[in-house]
């Protein structure tokens, strides 16, 4: 990492020193089998409630509604086909948005193979969605409602209580992806009306590989991984304890700052965005001015092309994204840019910078000194902009 | 072997994770270049890519295969997305060609378009002097100042037939350098320097028809309707029912359901009336072609005719003929002796002993 300015934090965070020293002894000293009934076990038992406790505080749920798993995906996919199977004898609909992650658009578009109606609600410019959409969407069959608390691309964050309390109203379960708002956005399950949350630990300065779902008591879902009576019986195989302690210990760590971590991120994010918009022509900001991430600026330039703009400033020592990161590396024009109405074209020359708590004003200077320089290069190549200069614009 | 006056020179080379393209990368790092290790993501079936693992050169496991190999290497790696121009040059063209009646070379289009054109443009972008590809065939600059395209030392792997559409600005900015080897010593730098993809299989004929059915793939990649005709005969006689004319190439014999008492070849297809024609092995011989969208390599232009040899299919020989211009556009082709099986929508590349002449589509 060194001289590397890493802008990624969306994608994932570095796990803290102090998370990885609370994890260590349940990988050596500590590490039977919470499952057993001898003494030597009990200390781990104790580990996964203490976590399960600080887990349900932050989000005001109760611990019993707290269950471990490998990750958001998990905890997505859980509570989508969970829920989704649980309550098909009332209906088989479900209600989500056109710029959810991939684990719950593709989690919905399985669901609708076999035999489930999936309504995707459209997204305003800014990427909200429209309460009266979510509405006209409601009907006697819909049995859950699925939308994402925060974009993961373009940090946009949801009116999430207004949803809730409409989903609340029509008896309708609601489920939201909070990955990415997770410990950066105050969430309350209760006041929210929250049925049904995941999130992950990685985002947050904890390990890779655990996450966590939150599921309202009374809330039906069947078992997602079946086997042993771990989890309540509800999520089999043996807890990842060094996991599960490293998520107490990166929320512990998080909530103990979280509005002076915010404030210095949304400082930093604002000098991000103010400073390259009034730096590069033919810029815009994507998603909303004010509901975003503290962590999240999202900015196209029209023109030129995301792949070549991040592998330059990969070779800068700078660490970006564009889109969201697929399997391969290689990228597909973003759906959730698209889906705020972007053309393919600009769709394609976006750039995501995610701050996060090692990132130095330091760090954005050189960005705001490295980006203009590799976008006029990519502009001077582009037979796109050779075309709009000839043409002049047309807006 | 190494170059001193390249270290200040950036290539970036397109990476399969095949054989040839890895040891053109190291070639590359021997011989002082600054190489990047660029795979290009073409296309790829989303339900079947992870379910299939059938080796073929663009899917995910290509990627996992060729950043191996550049870790291998030391070099920096990046994946490129090029989806959107393989489906509008390559694919889109394909479905084109075969709905009209003619039998398209995918590999030419993605070349010259694809490869040579966005690979081009984007690795120039990211600072790059260079694009380098592990064909078997070599860059030359001529007397006259021009670019062409030598074969390679070994003739039976030579690839300039799928590059003849290359440009002088895309000839003077590409480095072939596998194409001075025999695929055997390919295989031997492979084995020496212990590159694990020694033994992997060549990549198939076209990429994104791993199972090889081609009429499938353009039924699901068309709103036409594929419909049933008539089999005719030289005379124009109907002689029988054929299952849409995508399913016929010029000179197929096998899959015609026919039963004439002889074997029964397909000399034409036409698209307008929805026939194919069907005649003896005799019918299918021709000595002279047309062709058009014409690219000219060692010579900028065809003054006067000339004695050259002709490739018309990548399998084919090469045969004797005279070229002469029939109008601006189209160059007519007529060989010494009668070939078998000239079709529409391939392409047909002249050539000077060794070197590229140019080339066009046969229509």
């Amino acid at each position: 990492m060194e001289n590397k300015i890493y802008l990624d934090h969306a994608a994932t965070t570095p796990t803290k020193p102090a998370v990885v020293e609370a994890m260590l002894p349940y990988f050596t000293e500590s590490f039977g089998n919470a499952s057993s009934v001898y003494e030597l076990s009990n200390n781990n038992r104790k580990a996964i409630a203490n976590a399960r406790e600080i887990v349900a505080k932050a989000i005001n749920a109760k611990d019993d509604e707290i269950y471990f798993t490998s990750g958001g995906t998990e905890a997505d996919n859980w509570a989508i086909k969970g829920i989704a199977e649980a309550y098909r004898a009332k209906g088989k609909h479900i209600i989500t948005s056109q710029i959810e992650h991939h684990a719950v658009l593709h989690t919905c578009e399985y669901l609708e193979k076999h035999g489930y109606e999936v309504t995707y609600l459209p997204v305003d410019e800014f990427g909200r969605i429209r309460i009266e959409d979510l509405q006209n969407a409601i009907k006697d069959t819909t049995t859950l409602i699925t939308i994402m608390f925060a974009n993961n691309e373009i940090g946009t964050v949801q009116n999430i209580k207004e949803i809730g309390d409409l989903a609340r109203a029509n008896k309708i379960i609601f489920h939201t992806d909070a990955v990415q708002a997770f410990m950066q956005e105050d969430i309350d399950v209760v006041d929210m009306n929250i049925d049904a949350l995941s999130i992950s630990a990685h985002k947050i300065y904890g390990p890779k590989g655990v996450g966590a779902m939150y599921l309202r008591k009374g809330v039906k879902i069947g078992a997602f991984m079946h086997g042993g009576a771990q989890e309540r019986h509800r999520r089999a195989g043996t807890e990842n304890v060094p996991g599960i302690v490293g998520l107490g210990k990166a929320i512990e760590i998080a909530s103990s700052d979280m509005n002076e971590k915010n404030a210095r991120q949304r400082r930093l994010r604002d000098r991000l965005i103010d400073e390259l918009l009034e730096k590069i022509p033919y810029a815009r900001l994507n998603g909303h001015r004010t509901e975003r991430l503290s962590n999240n600026a999202n900015i196209s330039f029209r023109f030129i092309e995301g792949e070549a703009l991040l592998i330059l400033l990969d070779m800068n020592g700078v660490c970006g994204s564009s889109g969201s990161a697929c399997t391969s590396g290689s990228l597909d024009p973003s759906h959730v840019l698209l889906a705020i109405g972007l053309p393919h074209e600009i769709a394609h020359g976006s750039l995501r910078l995610t701050v996060g708590d090692s990132t130095t004003d330091e760090d954005i200077d050189k960005v705001l000194e490295v980006v203009p320089g590799v976008v006029e290069r990519l502009r001077q190549m582009s037979p796109l902009y050779e075309d709009f200069l000839k043409n002049g614009s047309k807006e | 072997m190494k170059m001193k006056n390249n270290t200040n020179k950036t290539v970036v080379i397109g990476m399969s994770g095949g054989v040839d393209s890895s040891v053109a990368a190291y070639l590359l790092k021997e011989q002082g270049y600054n190489v990047i290790g660029v795979t290009m993501q073409i296309w790829q079936d989303e339900d079947n890519c992870s379910l299939e693992d059938n080796g073929g050169c663009c899917g995910l496991s290509a990627v996992e295969d060729a950043r191996k190999v550049a870790n291998n290497l030391d070099i920096p790696y990046y994946v490129m997305n090029f989806k959107k121009e393989f489906k509008e040059n390559v694919m889109d063209y394909f479905v084109k060609d075969y709905l009209e009646g003619r039998t398209p070379n995918p590999c030419i289009a993605c070349n010259r378009y694809v490869k040579w054109e966005s690979l081009l443009q984007r690795s120039l972008q990211i600072g790059a002097d260079y694009i380098a590809t592990g064909h078997y065939a070599q860059v030359a600059k001529l007397d006259n100042g021009r670019y062409t395209l030598k074969k390679s030392a070994t003739d039976k792997k030579d690839q300039t037939y799928a590059l003849y559409n290359l440009t002088q600005y895309q000839l003077e900015h590409t480095i072939m350098p596998v194409g001075m080897y025999t695929k055997d010593e390919i295989r031997d730098i492979a084995a020496k320097i212990d590159l694990q993809v020694a033994n992997k299989p060549d990549s198939q004929e076209i990429c994104f028809i791993p199972d090889n059915d081609y009429a499938k793939f353009i039924e699901e990649n068309t709103d036409a309707k594929i419909t049933e005709g008539n089999f005719v005969d030289i005379e124009g006689r109907v002689i029988g029912k054929h299952k849409g004319i995508i399913h016929y190439t010029v000179g197929q014999r096998k899959g015609l359901n026919l039963s004439l008492g002889k074997p029964g070849f397909v000399v034409k297809v036409d698209p307008v009336k929805n026939e194919v024609v069907i005649g003896d092995n005799e019918d299918v011989f021709s000595k002279q072609l047309v062709a058009n969208n014409l690219n000219f390599m060692s010579i900028e232009k065809l003054d006067s005719p000339m004695k050259v040899t002709a490739k018309i299919r990548y399998s084919h020989k090469g045969a004797t003929c005279i070229i002469e211009m029939q109008d601006e556009n189209t160059i007519r082709v007529i060989f010494d002796e009668a070939q078998r099986a000239i079709t529409p929508g391939q392409a047909v590349v002249f050539y000077d002993g060794e070197y590229v002449i140019g080339g066009g589509t046969i229509i």
